[in-house]
């Protein structure tokens, strides 16, 4: 440490000391929430400003909260999407596989069929309703708690179970850990497990898309807890310098495993409100309102579309459960603090609103949930005919080597050798799927 | 040099409306050091392009674009610079296909100019080229002739993995034999000058005998191939150069053959020296060549401190230190 000057220390020594600020969420565990300063605007009294807009023009929404649905269950103000009952009961149907899939998926993992899991309770709609505003051929660079576009888009899922058990089913070799998918048929992106990373990638696709002229765009998911990543930022600087088709989705679900958005920034100002200082257009949205998420995603879409500029949209949610089946919530925050959440349930929130609408009833809820509860069931059965993880139903092992480059070099031909030697050496006999 | 680098990009770009140069100051100024000079006027401000200073966003908006179907040509404006965007080359761009099952691939050739010799410090000197070595799934070129750098730039683009192309900054316009106190002779004098018009490539993966010979084989790449090559003509050492191109992929046929004709080797490199790519060289000699060498495998490199400025030619691996290990080889 530097020494101050002589005699400096006295010369100071009338000014106040300095302090850190280390933040600290509100609750730990067996605290009581109240969730009263989360200021929850009523419905329906955002502005929505014309999608070809100034950036600057949507500085108020980035510290407010676009909301559509009502707490009586209707649909509310300029921002409504309008969309017909057959589509809401769709994205509802989406809602109820993805819980029924992460349901079956994060007990799979605790019957040891699978090492991890991510569940998205609580998240359904940043993804689902965000996928459904946007064009099935548009790009999407997601993060791992995305699984709802994949459902949106028709990815099977059993290709979806295959590469969680990583079985010899699994299109990616079993070379990734578990939910972190890729499929370019559905133009969507390999997953990273180094987050963030994908903002800038998602800029620079689309970079080429307008270097190209193409119509299609691209959308990136990101936890505000990467926020704070420089991948982040790069991607902003260049979103905003080349007027980049883009939308940087920034799923604001409070915590990061256990550190809470106070260490992404959160005291100071809003996610959304990053989108300022670059000159971005900012929405801050109720992510667990299906219909401000479908609404903000194709205000942005519909802007992106025009040439006249990326978004940036903080989904205001909460992470129902533990960031993975790796975690224990229960050992950092209140356990009330879920069933407190001022914003409600995705699901059960469109399920009111269809029923207020009178297309749709707790008897056919019921009955959906049943029929997606069995279907992933078949689909699991069915991919563990390819193998569980750890249970020899692998890829052959020189697939390990394969896919490094284009061409296999020497020097992984000569390992590959090796490996091939060894497996000899230990399994004379052979096993299957080797 | 840097008008082959140049008319590399040119002709490809000419042939490919898919490949994209961008980088900072690669536009309208055409680089700092001028290798993509015109570029910007012939090929249109959508293909070639400044950027915010920002590796990790160069690199990643890179790996998007090879995502989307481009060959993005970036530069890094100096190697020291490109560490902000190792993560999206190490973590990203390296293992796309591997990852996705060749689901997405990223081709991109990264530019970006390397070595000492310059009076640049130690932000602009460095060599991390071994670095990229321990990363499965990039490749890394390092030319040391004109000839070379525009065929080995030309497979690089055409290449569809990810490729680091080092650039050695001291020879961009002279081949530099080491006395950095002696008038350099110009590229024009020098027999790989001859940079042919048009399209033609050289094979990543393929070594070039620089200097053929009988006494000693030295494994060499970039500057140091033309300075270890002045001190042997110096001495009179009948040494075998091998300019190795490219480390990853590396030709170990050509460094077989030659280590067991000479039954001796020496590396040169400017990189500091522990782990440094001559480590590798030194291992795999060792274990492949063994009963074919004379003597213990030589190192020539720089030192394991930062690249200092005032003391630049003292860091620098030149005709003295090269000297002295070619003198100890040739006693053994």
């Amino acid at each position: 440490m530097a020494e101050r000057p002589k005699g400096s220390a006295e010369q100071g020594a009338n000014k106040p000391a300095l302090s850190l600020h280390v933040p600290e969420p509100t609750y730990r565990p067996g605290d009581p929430v109240d969730f009263a300063h989360i200021t929850v605007p009523d419905a329906g009294k955002q502005a929505r400003p014309d999608e070809t807009c100034d950036a600057i023009e949507t500085s108020d929404l980035c510290y407010d909260l676009v909301r559509v649905l009502g707490n009586d269950n209707k649909a509310h103000g300029p921002w409504d999407p309008k969309l017909d009952p057959d589509t809401l009961r769709t994205m509802l149907g989406h809602f109820a596989m993805v819980r029924a899939f992460d349901e079956r998926m994060f007990r799979g993992q605790r019957q040891g069929k699978t090492s991890f899991y991510m569940k998205c309770t609580g998240e359904e709609a940043t993804s689902i309703s965000a996928a459904m505003a946007l064009a099935s051929d548009d790009m999407v660079f997601p993060s791992y708690r995305q699984q709802g576009i994949l459902i949106a888009r028709g990815y099977p899922l059993i290709e979806m179970i295959n590469q969680i058990y990583s079985n010899r089913g699994d299109k990616l070799k079993g070379r990734q850990l578990p939910i972190m998918y890729s499929s370019r048929e559905h133009s969507f992106f390999s997953i990273s497990g180094n987050l963030a990373t994908q903002t800038p990638q998602a800029v620079g696709w689309a970079m080429a898309s307008a270097i190209k002229g193409d119509s299609r765009i691209a959308a990136t998911w990101v936890g505000e807890g990467s926020t704070a990543e420089g991948d982040f930022h790069a991607a902003c600087t260049f979103a905003t310098v080349y007027n980049a088709p883009v939308i940087l989705n920034v799923i604001n679900n409070q915590w990061a495993i256990s550190s809470f958005s106070g260490f992404a920034g959160a005291e100071r100002t809003t996610f959304a409100a990053r989108a300022l200082g670059y000159g971005l257009a900012g929405l801050r949205i109720d992510g667990n309102d299906p219909l401000a998420v479908y609404a903000a995603e194709k205000w942005a879409a519909d802007r992106a579309r025009a040439n006249a500029g990326p978004t940036l949209i903080e989904h205001f949610t909460y992470r129902a459960e533990g960031h993975s089946t790796s975690d224990d919530p229960s050992g950092y925050r209140s356990a009330q603090e879920r069933e407190e959440w001022p914003l409600g349930d995705p699901v059960t929130r469109l399920k009111n609103h269809l029923i207020e609408l009178g297309e749709w009833d707790e008897d056919r809820q019921a009955a959906m949930d049943l029929k997606c509860a069995e279907e992933v069931k078949a689909a699991t059965k069915e991919a563990e005919k390819n193998g569980i993880l750890g249970h020899g139903l692998h890829h052959p092992f020189a697939t390990m080597f394969e896919d490094v480059y284009e061409d296999l070099p020497w020097h992984l031909k000569e390992q590959s050798e090796q490996a091939i030697r060894e497996r000899e050496t230990k399994f004379p006999e052979g096993r299957p799927g080797s | 040099m840097i008008e082959a680098i140049n008319e590399a990009l040119d002709l490809k770009m000419a042939e490919d409306p898919d490949i994209i140069v961008m980088g900072e100051d690669v536009g309208y100024f055409g680089g700092v050091f001028r290798a993509t000079a015109g570029l910007q006027e012939k090929h249109g401000k959508n293909r070639v392009f400044d950027t915010p200073i920002s590796e990790c966003g160069i690199i990643g908006a890179a790996v998007g674009m090879g995502a989307y179907g481009l060959r993005p040509v970036p530069e890094i404006q100096f190697a020291d610079y490109i560490y902000p965007g190792l993560d999206q080359l190490i973590s990203e761009a390296a293992r796309l296909r591997y990852r996705s099952a060749n689901d997405y691939i990223a081709p991109m050739t990264v530019r970006s100019p390397f070595g000492g010799g310059i009076f640049g410090g130690q932000t602009h000197s460095q060599s991390p080229e071994a670095l990229f070595a321990h990363v499965a799934g990039l490749k890394t070129v390092i030319p040391a002739t004109p000839y070379d750098a525009k065929g080995l730039l030309i497979a690089a683009i055409e290449d569809n993995d990810p490729v680091i192309f080092f650039e050695p900054k001291r020879i961009y316009n002279a081949p530099f034999t080491g006395y950095y106190d002696k008038p350099v002779e110009p590229w024009k004098k020098h027999r790989d000058s001859v940079v042919p018009e048009g399209k033609y490539s050289i094979p990543l993966g393929k070594a070039r005998i620089a200097m053929e010979g009988d006494a000693l084989t030295v494994l060499a790449y970039g500057t140091m191939v033309h300075v270890t090559e002045a001190v042997c003509l110096e001495k009179g050492i009948d040494a075998e150069i091998i300019d190795l191109r490219t480390i990853v992929p590396l030709d170990i046929e050509a460094i077989e053959a030659s280590v067991e004709k000479t039954g001796k080797c020496l590396i040169v490199h400017e990189a500091t020296r522990t782990a440094g790519f001559g480590a590798e060289l030194s291992a795999l000699v060792t274990e492949r060549c063994f009963y074919h060498l004379e003597a213990p495998v030589e190192r020539v490199t720089g030192f394991d401190t930062p690249y200092p400025h005032s003391l630049e030619w003292a860091y620098f691996p030149g005709p003295v230190r090269i000297g002295e290990a070619l003198d100890k080889l040739m006693s053994e």
